[in-house]
C-alpha cells in the first residue's frame, strides 16, 4: 500500500491541565482519493482533531503527518498557512466584504492576476456558480453558500480538504442532494477528505470509512457496512441506529439469548451483550415456526416495510420486516433471527446495560 | 480558553502586547504613583488632612451633590421613560430624542445657560424684566447636574420599561392590586438594576464633574482640588485630595457590584412580549405633555435661547473671529490626534476581549473603563505628578494631553471596536490562515476591512467628547493652549456671558455632531444577515 495522505499517530490535544484529554490517543490514516468521516455526539473531540490537522490547535502530544512530512510532531508544529491543506466550515466562513469571485480568489496566490482569477472561474463553475462571480456572498441561499466555500477551499488545490458538519445547515431536503453531489465532486477530483459529522446517516451515506469517536477516543475505524453490521462497542451499536441488545450465555460461536439460541459473529463464552439490528429479526406466525414466542404490542407502517414492537419476557425488541404479513397489536408471533449477533465490548458489566430495543440516536450521545 | 493560552498569543504578537501594554500601564502607573508619593508623606500629615474640618466638609458636601442629583435625575427619568415606553402618547419619539440630547452637550455649558439666564443681569431680567435670584452653589450644581446627566438614568429605564412583561402587571392587577400598588410591588423591584445601572453612570459623573461646581461655586472634592492647584498649589494636600475623591469612586463601584449582585431580571416565559401601551386621556395627557415639554424646555430650549441670546449681543460688539479659529484649531489639534490613538488602543483590547476572552482580558478591559471612571482631575493630578517626577521632559506637552485624551476616553472607543469584532468571527480568520494568510496577514485582510467602520466610529466619538473636555484640558494643556472648552469656561466663570457665547456655541454645533453619530450607529449596527446564518 502506498504512503497515506494523512497520518495521525496517538494524537492528544489537552486544553486544560486538570481536566482530562479532549482527544485522546487517536490515530487514523487517510488513503489518497479517500473520503474519511469522524462520527460522533457533540463535544466528543471530533471538532478538535479536526482543528488539530488543520494546525489551529496544536497537538499536546501524537503526530499529524502529511504524505509522509510531519506537520504536527514533538517540536514541530507548521502554522496553518503553512499546511496545503484547505477546510470549509460550517457556517462556511465566507468573506462578508469581498464578492463571491474574490472569496474564491483569495487563496489563489501564484502566477498572474488574470491567471488567479481564471482559476478562481474555473473553480466557481465546477462547483456550478458560473454567474454568480460579482454576487456578495450574504445574498446567496445557503445552498450556494456552502458551494462558494467548496469552491474557495478547491481554488488552490490542496492535498487534503476538512469539512467540519459540512450539511448541518442545509435544510433536510437540501442536505440528501447536496451530499451527492459533494461526493461525485470529490470523487471526480481525486480529493481526500476527512469530515466531521454527528449525524450517523450522513457518516454512513458519505464517507468511504469512519470513525466512531467517544469522549475524546476512537472506538471504531471501518467501512460503513463493517462499522454498522459489525459495531465494537455497545456505544457504537446504539450510535449507528436502532437495535436490539441481548444479554445471553455464550458458548463458542452461539449463545443463548432472550430470542432463543443464536450463532455468533465471533467466539465469546459466559455472559455477554449482543446487538441484533432491527432488519435482522424476522417475524413468523407461531403455528409454522418454532421461533420464540412473542406479542406484537405496536406496528409502525412506513409504506416499502414495516417495523413491528414486539414484547417477549418483559423487554421490547424492534423487528423490521417487509409487508408481506400483517400483524395486528396483541397477535402472537414467532420472532427468528436471520444473521448471526454481534458481540459487544462494554466497559460497564454487561448486566448493568440497558437491555431490548435502543431508543433514536442523538447528536448528544 | 485559559489564561495561559491568551498569555501564549500576546506574547506571539507584539502588535498586540505594545498597546495593551499602554493602556494597562498609562492607567495604572499614574495612581499607583500618586499612592506611593502619598505614602511617603508623614503619616500624621496625612492623618491631619483627613480629618481636618475642612475635608469632613468636602465629603459632606460631595455626597450631598451625588444624593441631590441622583434624585433630581429620578424624579426627571421616570416620569420621561414611563411617559415614553407606557403610554401612547403622539410624538413619543420626539420625546426620547429630547431625553437623549442633554447627554451630548457638557454640563458646563448647562451650568454657563443657568447663571446667564437667572440674576440681574440674566436674560430673564434683561428680556422679561423678571429679576430671579442668580442659581448658584448647591442648587445651581444640583439643577444643572441633573438636567445634564439624566439622560443616564432615562435610557436605562426606557430598555428597562420595555423588557417589562405586561403580563405580570396584570397578573398581579387580576390578583386585586390597583395601578399604584402593581408600580410599587411589581414595576418598581424590576426596574432596580435600570436604576442602579444609571445611577453608578451618574454619581461617577458627578464626582468627576469640574466644570458646573466651579461655576456655581459649590465646594466639593473636584473644586477644592481645582483651587489648590489654581491658587496656592499644595502638592501633599492636593494629592491627598485626589486620592480621597478615587476612594470615593472606589466606594461607589464596589456598592454598585454588591447591591446589582443577582439582582438581573430575565422574563421566564417565552413568546413576543406585547408591549402595554395605555391611551393617553384627558387630564392625564395635558399633565404628561406639561412634565415631557417642561423638561425638554428646561434642559434644551433653555439652553439654545440663553446661548442665543447672548451670541446676538455678542454680534453686536464683533464676534471673536480670531479667537475662535485659534480655539477651534488648538481643541482640534488636540482632540484629532487622540481619538486615532484612543481608536488603535481599543483595537488589540477589544479584540483580546472577544477573541480570548478570560478573567485575564476582562481585567484589561476594567482598566480601560477605569480610566473612564476615574474623575478626570484627579487622574490629570496623577498624570502631572507621575510626568514631573518620572518624565518631566512630557510635563506640559500636547502629547501627555493627547494621551490623558485618549486613556480617558477609551472605553468609549472599545464599544463600537467590540460590536464590529463580533461581526467578524474568527473562522474567517482560520479560512484566510488555511488559504495561506499569516496571522497579521489574515487579519489585516479579513478583520480590519471588517471592523473599518466600527473603527471610525469610535474615532469620532473620542474625537467630539475631546473637543468638549474640560478638566483633563484645565490641568494638562501646554501653556497658551486655549481650547473652545477652556474658552467657555473661563468667560463663564468671570460672568462674561457675551464674550463666552460664540464658544459655548460651537461646543453645542460638536455636539449636535456627536448626537449624529450617534443615531447613525443605532441604524447601522444591526448585523449582516450572512452573520446570523
Amino acid at each position: 500500500m502506498d504512503t497515506p495522505i494523512l497520518s495521525v499517530q496517538d494524537l492528544s490535544k489537552r486544553f486544560d491541565p486538570e481536566a482530562p484529554p479532549v482527544v485522546h490517543d487517536v490515530s487514523f490514516d487517510v488513503k489518497d482519493g479517500e473520503i474519511f468521516a469522524i462520527l460522533g455526539p457533540s463535544g466528543c473531540g471530533k471538532t478538535t482533531t479536526l482543528r488539530c490537522i488543520a494546525g489551529f490547535e496544536r497537538a499536546t502530544t501524537g503526530t499529524v503527518s502529511l504524505r509522509g512530512e510531519p506537520l504536527s510532531a514533538p517540536g514541530v508544529h507548521v502554522s496553518p498557512e503553512g499546511r496545503t491543506i484547505g477546510i470549509v466550515f460550517q457556517n462556511y466562513a465566507l468573506f462578508p466584504h469581498l464578492t463571491v469571485l474574490d472569496n474564491v480568489a483569495f487563496g489563489v496566490e501564484e502566477g498572474p492576476a488574470a491567471a488567479q482569477e481564471e482559476r478562481a472561474r474555473e473553480a466557481l463553475e465546477m462547483v456550478g456558480l458560473g454567474g454568480f462571480e460579482d454576487r456578495q456572498p450574504q445574498h446567496l441561499s445557503g445552498g450556494q453558500q456552502q458551494r462558494v466555500a467548496l469552491a474557495r477551499t478547491l481554488a488552490p488545490e490542496p492535498d487534503l480538504i476538512l469539512l467540519d458538519e459540512p450539511f448541518s445547515n442545509l435544510d433536510a431536503l437540501l442536505r440528501q442532494e447536496t451530499r451527492q453531489e459533494v461526493r461525485e465532486l470529490l470523487k471526480s477530483k481525486g480529493m481526500s477528505a476527512v469530515f466531521v459529522t454527528h449525524n450517523q446517516e450522513e457518516a454512513l451515506s458519505f464517507a468511504d470509512r469512519l470513525a466512531v469517536m467517544r469522549s475524546g477516543q476512537i472506538d471504531q475505524i471501518g467501512t460503513p457496512e463493517e462499522v454498522y453490521y459489525r459495531p465494537r462497542t455497545l456505544f457504537v451499536a446504539q450510535f449507528l441506529g436502532r437495535t436490539n441488545l441481548l444479554l445471553s450465555q455464550a458458548a463458542g460461536t452461539e449463545a443463548d439469548t432472550p430470542l432463543g439460541r443464536v450463532g455468533l459473529n465471533r467466539q465469546a463464552q459466559g455472559t455477554v451483550l449482543v446487538s441484533m439490528r432491527p432488519e435482522h429479526l424476522a417475524l413468523e406466525t407461531p403455528e409454522t415456526s418454532n421461533g420464540t414466542r412473542a406479542t406484537v404490542v405496536g406496528r409502525s407502517f412506513k409504506g416499502h416495510d414495516i417495523t413491528y414492537r414486539v414484547c417477549c419476557h418483559g423487554n421490547e425488541y424492534l423487528v423490521h420486516t417487509d409487508n408481506r404479513h400483517l400483524y395486528e397489536p396483541g397477535d402472537t408471533v414467532a420472532v427468528r433471527p436471520l444473521e448471526p449477533a454481534v458481540v459487544l465490548e462494554s466497559q460497564s458489566s454487561p448486566a448493568k446495560v440497558p437491555r431490548g430495543a435502543t431508543p433514536e440516536p442523538t447528536p448528544e450521545g | 480558553m485559559n489564561t495561559s493560552r491568551a498569555l501564549d498569543a500576546i506574547r506571539s504578537r507584539w502588535y498586540v502586547a505594545l498597546p495593551v501594554a499602554v493602556v494597562v500601564g498609562g492607567v495604572l502607573i499614574p495612581l499607583v504613583y500618586l499612592l506611593l508619593r502619598a505614602a511617603q508623606a508623614d503619616p500624621q500629615t496625612l492623618w491631619d488632612l483627613v480629618v481636618r474640618g475642612r475635608t469632613v466638609r468636602l465629603l459632606g458636601n460631595t455626597v450631598g451633590l451625588t444624593v441631590g442629583v441622583l434624585v433630581g435625575t429620578s424624579l426627571l427619568a421616570v416620569p420621561m421613560a414611563w411617559l415614553t415606553t407606557r403610554t401612547a402618547l403622539p410624538g413619543r419619539k420626539v420625546l426620547t430624542l429630547l431625553g437623549v440630547l442633554p447627554l451630548a452637550v457638557p454640563g458646563y455649558v448647562m451650568a454657563y445657560a443657568l447663571l446667564a439666564t437667572t440674576g440681574p443681569y440674566g436674560t430673564l431680567a434683561q428680556t422679561l424684566g423678571l429679576v430671579v435670584p442668580r442659581l448658584s452653589g448647591y442648587t445651581g450644581a444640583v439643577l444643572a447636574l441633573s438636567l445634564s446627566t439624566f439622560p443616564y438614568l432615562f435610557l436605562n429605564l426606557r430598555t428597562a420599561f420595555l423588557g417589562l412583561d405586561p403580563a405580570l402587571e396584570e397578573s398581579a392587577q387580576a390578583l386585586g392590586h390597583n395601578r399604584w400598588q402593581v408600580f410599587v410591588r411589581i414595576v418598581l423591584p424590576q426596574l432596580r438594576p435600570a436604576l442602579l445601572a444609571g445611577g453608578l453612570l451618574i454619581a461617577l459623573h458627578v464626582l468627576g464633574d469640574f466644570g458646573v461646581v466651579s461655576l456655581m461655586r459649590y465646594d466639593t472634592f473636584s473644586y477644592a482640588l481645582y483651587i489648590q492647584y489654581a491658587a496656592s498649589y499644595d502638592r501633599i494636600y492636593a494629592a491627598g485630595l485626589a486620592l480621597l475623591l478615587l476612594m470615593l469612586t472606589a466606594a461607589i463601584l464596589v456598592l454598585e457590584a454588591r447591591l446589582l449582585k443577582g439582582r438581573l431580571f430575565h422574563r421566564t416565559s417565552g413568546g413576543p412580549a406585547r408591549s402595554a401601551t395605555r391611551p393617553g386621556r384627558g387630564a392625564g395627557r395635558g399633565v404628561g405633555y406639561a412634565f415631557a415639554l417642561g423638561v425638554a424646555g428646561a434642559s434644551g430650549v433653555l439652553r439654545a435661547g440663553t446661548v442665543g441670546y447672548w451670541m446676538a449681543d455678542s454680534a453686536a460688539t464683533g464676534l471673536p473671529w480670531a479667537g475662535l479659529g485659534t480655539a477651534l484649531w488648538d481643541s482640534v489639534r488636540a482632540s484629532a490626534p487622540a481619538a486615532v490613538l484612543a481608536a488603535l488602543l481599543s483595537l488589540p483590547v477589544a479584540y483580546l476581549g472577544v477573541r480570548h476572552a478570560s478573567s485575564w482580558t476582562r481585567g484589561v478591559e476594567r482598566i480601560a473603563y477605569l480610566g473612564y471612571a476615574t474623575p478626570p482631575l484627579a487622574f490629570a493630578l496623577a498624570l502631572i505628578v507621575f510626568s514631573l517626577g518620572a518624565v518631566p521632559f512630557l510635563y506640559q506637552t500636547l502629547a501627555l494631553l493627547v494621551l490623558a485624551y485618549a486613556l480617558h476616553f477609551m472605553a468609549e472607543a472599545v464599544g463600537p471596536v467590540r460590536s464590529a469584532l463580533y461581526q467578524a468571527p474568527p473562522h474567517l480568520e482560520e479560512a484566510a490562515r488555511s488559504l495561506g494568510r499569516s496571522p497579521l496577514g489574515a487579519f489585516m485582510s479579513v478583520t480590519f476591512p471588517l471592523v473599518r467602520r466600527g473603527l471610525l466610529v469610535s474615532m469620532a466619538f473620542v474625537f467630539l467628547s475631546a473637543m468638549k473636555e474640560l478638566p483633563l484640558t484645565f490641568l494638562l494643556a501646554p501653556v497658551g493652549f486655549e481650547t473652545l472648552a477652556l474658552n467657555t469656561w473661563s468667560y463663564a466663570e468671570e460672568a462674561l456671558f457675551g464674550q463666552a457665547a460664540p464658544y459655548a456655541l460651537t461646543i453645542m454645533f460638536v455636539s449636535a455632531l456627536f448626537v449624529g453619530v450617534l443615531l447613525l450607529r443605532e441604524q447601522t449596527a444591526r448585523p449582516s444577515p450572512s452573520e446570523t446564518t
